[in-house]
């Protein structure tokens, strides 16, 4: 298939960025849409032009480092779907598609397509853990969990950290990504002891590295790669709500 | 052995760790904190070490290349982690994960190493459940378990498909509660480009930051190296796209050993080869031969038929289907090793017998076990594993079999480390994949994060203190100093060197050509001729590299093509260890099948008289032979004999 792409151009985060336009011929439809720019960056290469910078890293969608928006939607079209796991056979010949960076404030633009996460990584430091040294726990069978609790645990923490859910909010609000961690800590019986501590934490940091707020437009959900659900943000109001009584 | 020291402890192999535990040197409280430790990598074991290093109370630096240290490539592993609980009373015990891995690595491994790992294996489950690590339980509440190949037990704790995500998960948690803490200073999107010695110790790193290209000096009492596996010298490989050897290759240039190279892992269920923009290979878990059934066709006008896509597999009767793994070994059927199922595949479709268009594939297949089990069952079990193949392929599991084909995975060969995972190099040590310790020739399923968990919460953090125990009245040191002078000047150069050659050929160009090479003789199966030959390859390759490479922008820069690029000039040089390795080899073990030497089954034919030794090769110059140097293994819990899966 032939295809025109809009990409986002920018030197760094100092200078303003601009759309530009690429032309593609003869792209195979079972190629991943990253592969789609290694052959453009082949081409850039060849003709002696600056290649289109983006993170990648496990091509499998799960190190969460894609961080590419493609026709106004995070990861793109498809449902359920990181940049590197969405392939070509979603478009159809002829069509234009326009690639940008995640947008948002706490998301600077490193270059093109490449943006700083690292706000992720400080709000997991607030106490996105539990605070048990190594060498000192006891048998892992001592504390029987629920398994509904445990099943809940496992679908909040298969979270990858790729901040799509920032990125399609209108607020750029962290609520989903905090909800998540909150509430897989939060519904295991090890993690309850520092709850408290946790949500106040987490959540002040939230504020301070200048996330949004949460306004309940579910586009965060919707985005989400890996069906994250608005209910981790419920868990996130109560845990919060209960740690201030 | 003269430069190998083993420093294996006395005594019995059960008392060995424990007895090592007992009499080390250790450091007390207030001087741990005058200690600092660097840290390279942030996978399992890294990011383990790490964070076990500074609740101890060293001062750690923990670098990576990715923007995140929860971005390593541990993340990516599916299946799950071996431990000995026996929690399913079904006959597991610490001897029996010895023996089973011992066993699964063709009896090249060291034997007290092995021990250990089993015997630490259940801390680690410990541990990672105190973490809130989300394993899969049953309705009782109590921790589930499933099997992986090599095994005739269940001791393989998983949290669905995504075990590697949730362990690396909780040591980046741990991590980052160490960053808060002020144990560890986190340097992300840092990359290391060389070792620093000073009067013959580890003394500090040279890490390039990946955004400005700039260089940078870091020093410490001790140096570990947790860098992962060399896969992508295959290009090709389910490997991270950003794995590299680069770390382990500089400390191999300064002295440090590299050990069997030629032993890699390759993964029997992968998603075939499609196209040649290809840029990763994508595994399907181990997990799914616990219900999936591995066939191609009995007929060879099936197979041609598939192969012209004129009909599916799902109409294929089963009196015409030939399920291979289960009627050459019947014992452990479609679970048996990897490396058997490896070989296995590709001697059915050497024989004409594939079933996709490339000839290059067989079927795993659900029909019976959602027959036995109902859809749903199946769907709960490997759901996101068959959505991530639909994905890929467009193909939806629960209908026509899977199509699969083994590809690169892993490394068991590594830097050579001691017992106590110090190389030859005073203050390097290495852990988790980068070094070659304790999966032999093969590894079993599930025993990555095993080892990487081991290494990082367990073994290291006891081990490091023998030898920093020594250090406690060397002060915090400088980095402007000649030796640190040096190594950022070979760094520089070598980045000029590489940016100015101003040629015609892409980075990934070239670096596919090795992977062909690499693939075609030093893949599956190797012989004589294949591997001096690709040695000869390999050497051409690298002139045309250092001529022809095209690499655009500056060092001093954000500059992906040029980090490729640097990557890529070592895997050149690793392949043509690999192949010398794998040519002095005269044997078949594990992962390594020489043509030469196999059984009338086509089984591998070890040769213990002459190779029951680990290869540890020590660079010599840039332009002269590597020395061989050999630690002979002895087995004294264990009987040698030929792995029979029948």
């Amino acid at each position: 298939m032939d295809l025109k792409l809009k990409i986002w151009r920018q030197k760094d985060s100092r200078s303003r960025g601009r759309f530009v336009n690429y032309f593609l011929r003869e792209i195979d439809p079972d190629c991943s849409f990253l592969e789609m720019l290694d052959i453009l960056n082949e081409q850039l290469i060849s003709r002696n032009e600056e290649p289109v910078v983006f993170d990648h890293e496990c091509r499998e969608g799960i190190c969460g480092s894609c961080s590419i928006y493609i026709n106004g939607r995070p990861h793109g079209p498809d449902e359920l779907t990181t940049v590197c796991q969405l392939h070509m056979r979603k478009f159809n010949h002829g069509d234009t598609i326009v690639i940008e960076p995640w947008r948002a404030r706490s998301f600077p633009v490193i270059r093109d397509l490449m943006v700083d996460r690292s706000s992720f990584d400080t709000l997991i430091r607030e106490g996105g853990y539990i605070s048990v040294n190594t060498g000192t726990a006891p048998d892992a069978n001592t504390i029987p969990v629920n398994r509904d609790d445990a099943v809940f645990a496992m679908d909040a923490a298969a979270c990858i950290g790729c901040g799509a859910c920032v990125a399609a909010c209108k607020n750029a609000s962290a609520m989903l990504f905090v909800g998540a961690k909150i509430s897989h800590l939060a519904s295991l019986p090890q993690g309850r002891v520092e709850a408290r501590k946790r949500v106040q934490d987490m959540v002040a940091m939230m504020d301070a590295l200048g996330f949004g707020n949460c306004t309940n437009t579910g586009a965060c959900e919707v985005e989400c790669p890996k069906g994250i659900k608005m209910a981790n943000i419920v868990r996130l109001n109560r845990e919060y709500l209960k740690s201030t009584l | 052995m003269g430069k190998l020291q083993s420093r294996i402890p006395e005594g019995h192999i059960a008392e060995k760790w424990n007895r090592f535990k007992s009499t080390q040197n250790l450091v007390n409280p207030a001087n741990k904190r005058k200690l600092d430790v660097i840290v390279v990598g942030t996978g399992l074991a890294g990011s383990s070490a790490a964070a076990s290093l500074a609740e101890l109370g060293f001062k750690v630096k923990s670098f990576c290349y990715q923007d995140s240290p929860r971005r390593a490539h541990s993340i990516s592993a599916q299946g799950g982690i071996n431990a000995a609980k026996n929690y399913q009373n079904d006959g597991d015990s610490v001897f029996r994960l010895f023996y089973d891995t011992v066993k699964g690595g063709d009896f090249r491994s060291r034997e007290a190493n092995v021990y250990r790992l089993a015997e630490v294996s259940n801390q680690i489950i410990d541990h990672c459940v105190a973490q809130g690590v989300p394993f899969s339980r049953e309705y009782g509440g109590l921790l589930d378990n499933r099997s992986f190949g090599g095994a005739l037990v269940s001791r393989t704790f998983y949290a669905k498909g995504q075990t590697g995500q949730q362990l690396l998960l909780g040591a980046y948690q741990s991590l980052s509660r160490q960053i808060k803490a002020g144990n560890v200073t986190m340097y992300p999107r840092m990359e290391m480009f060389n070792l620093v010695v000073v009067e013959g110790k580890a003394r500090g790193i040279i890490a390039r930051d990946v955004i400005t290209g700039k260089l940078h000096r870091f020093s410490a009492h001790a140096v570990v190296l947790a860098t992962g596996g060399y896969g992508n010298v295959f290009f090709l490989s389910t490997l991270s796209m950003g794995s590299n050897v680069s770390a382990a290759w500089q400390c191999y240039r300064k002295g440090a050993l590299f050990a069997n190279p030629c032993f890699v892992q390759i993964h029997p269920t992968c998603i075939p080869v499609h196209g040649d923009y290809q840029s990763k290979l994508t595994l399907m878990s181990e997990s799914l031969r616990n219900d999936g059934r591995i066939w191609v066709p009995k007929k060879k006008e099936d197979a041609a038929r598939l192969q012209q896509g004129e009909i599916k597999g799902s109409q294929i009767p089963e009196e015409d289907r030939d399920y291979y793994l289960e009627r050459r070994y019947p014992a452990f059927g479609n679970l048996v090793p990897r490396d058997v199922a490896s070989r296995a595949a590709k001697e059915r479709c050497d024989a004409g017998y594939g079933v996709n268009s490339t000839g290059r594939s067989v079927f795993l297949d659900f029909r019976d076990a959602i027959d036995r089990l109902g859809k749903d069952a199946i769907e709960a079990k490997y759901g996101n594993l068959f959505q991530m193949y639909e994905k890929i392929t467009d193909d939806n599991p629960c209908e026509e079999p899977m199509m699969i084909y083994p590809a690169i995975h892993y490394n068991m060969g590594g830097l050579w480390v001691d017992y106590e995972l110090q190389t030859t190099i005073p203050g390097l040590f290495a852990i988790g994949e980068v070094n070659f310790s304790d999966h032999g020739a093969n590894r079993l399923g599930a025993s990555a994060l095993m080892q990487g968990l081991a290494d990082g919460y367990f073994v290291l953090p006891y081990t490091i203190q023998n030898y920093l125990a020594h250090e406690i009245r060397v002060p915090r040191f400088p980095t402007d100093t000649p030796e640190f002078d040096n190594a950022e000047e070979e760094v520089r150069m070598r980045l000029e060197k590489l940016i100015s050659v101003g040629g015609n050929a892409t980075v990934d160009s070239l670096h596919k050509q090795l992977g062909h090479i690499m693939w075609e003789y030093i893949g599956m199966s190797r012989n004589k001729a294949g591997l001096v030959r690709a040695a000869e390859e390999i050497k051409k390759l690298q002139e045309q590299f250092w001529s022809d490479v095209k690499i655009p922008g500056r060092v001093e820069d954000l500059n992906p093509e040029l980090q490729k690029a640097d990557r890529l000039a070592d895997f050149l040089e690793l392949g043509i260890l690999m192949a010398k390795d794998a040519l002095h080899r005269e044997e078949s073990c594990g992962g390594h099948f020489r043509e030469e030497y196999q059984t009338e089954e086509h089984e591998a034919l070890r040769n213990d008289r002459d190779f029951a030794y680990v290869a540890a090769w020590e660079f010599t110059g840039p332009d002269r032979e590597p020395e061989l140097h050999r630690e002979p293994l002895s087995f004294e819990h264990i009987q040698l004999k030929q792995r029979d899966y029948r």
